[in-house]
């Protein structure tokens, strides 16, 4: 290592290294969470007025959940109905 | 409308606590009734940074249980007016917090607080998930360290998603980065990530930047918020943000390294 490439290597710092190591690391962990909620808004509103045919709920009732695991995913959909909607359905 | 700010970071030991204080103190400072919240269950902090631990009598997860009410719990602060704090559990843990009993407080606070700050727990856990669930808004502290960027990122992945704005599909958290413990002179030399590379990774509206000061153990020393200690530069930076955060322009200071004069270089260090 010359002279010059040991005053260049000291200059450039451990921070341009945090940087591009923390991009990486921070699109793959996104890449999780943000492509798929997408269409839960939809999802639910979908589900919302296919339920509220039936049972009259509101928006709060309803909630969907995706999780994400090393190699599948699982949908979770809860439903609560109050009280008395259950009693005037059965 | 009162508004529910949680004050959050994944990673513990970057701030959290000490942004909550001076940030609760420098609100009501200007007038607009506030109260702190410690949702830290078991790991109580918020009293001791406010200097008002030995006032502590009932405490929040008492309030959900219906032990005791709010005027009984709430400690109003010495200094300075408008200022409440809600003390943690000590001897409890997290699970005693519930989501029905967190909302009930909040909505009883809600009736005559302006500003709600909740001091979150370090983690994912209950405790943070708890404190962020409510928010309105929330402040991402975050030192210019890979594992705290990299916390930080995951947490607001958690409020894109797991808060209740989130859940009800209404309008997202607002989200505000304070960037602590910041030394420029670190930064300049490329020893440490800068401001912009922080915003950039994280993309997200920088609200303040608290330089690493000795004034903020000085400050826990003696149980005041560093806020008040206007002479310090993280008490400035502490101003500036609180401002700022209420709509005024106020240029960021402390990115670069003060310049010493040559006498100040001769007879200091």
């Amino acid at each position: 290592m010359g002279l010059l490439d040991y005053f260049r290597s000291t200059r450039r710092g451990t921070a341009a290294v945090a940087k591009e190591r923390l991009q990486i690391i921070v699109a793959h962990e996104r890449g999780g969470r943000r492509h798929s909620p997408d269409y839960l808004p939809a999802l639910k509103k979908d589900l919302l007025d296919v339920v509220r045919k039936y049972v009259p709920i509101s928006q709060n009732q309803v909630k969907v959940h995706l999780d994400r695991r090393e190699d599948y995913e699982v949908l979770e959909l809860n439903i609560t109905l109050t009280d008395e909607d259950q009693a005037g359905h059965k | 409308m009162s508004k529910v700010i949680v004050v959050t970071s994944g990673k513990g030991g970057v701030g959290k606590t000490t942004t909550s204080a001076s940030f609760g103190t420098g609100l009501a400072q200007r007038g607009h009734k506030t109260v702190v919240i410690d949702f830290d269950v078991g790991l109580r902090n918020l009293d001791l940074i406010m200097g008002c631990e030995r006032r502590v009598v009932y405490d929040f997860v008492n309030v959900i249980n219906n032990e005791s009410n709010l005027h009984q719990t709430l400690i109003k602060d010495k200094r300075v007016e408008n200022l409440y704090v809600l003390p943690a559990s000590q001897t409890r843990d997290k699970e005693a917090l519930t989501r029905e009993g967190v909302e009930r407080v909040l909505n009883e606070l809600r009736q005559s607080f302006e500003y709600i700050v909740c001091d979150s727990p370090a983690g994912i856990e209950r405790g943070a998930l708890m404190a962020l669930y409510f928010a309105d808004e929330a402040l991402i502290v975050t030192n210019p360290e890979v594992s705290s960027v990299r916390d930080s990122d995951r947490i607001l992945g958690i409020l894109a998603s797991r808060s209740r704005r989130a859940e009800q599909g209404d309008e997202p958290v607002k989200e505000h980065l304070v960037l602590a413990r910041y030394a420029p002179d670190r930064a300049n030399r490329g020893d440490m990530l800068s401001v912009d590379d922080v915003v950039e990774i994280l993309g997200i509206p920088l609200l303040g930047v608290i330089p690493e000061s000795q004034s903020v153990l000085q400050a826990s020393n003696a149980g005041v918020p560093v806020i008040l200690d206007e002479q310090s530069d993280a008490g400035v930076a502490y101003n500036d943000l609180i401002d700022r955060y209420l709509g005024e322009n106020r240029p960021h200071r402390f990115l670069t390294v003060e310049k010493k004069g040559f006498f100040r270089r001769l007879f200091r260090n």
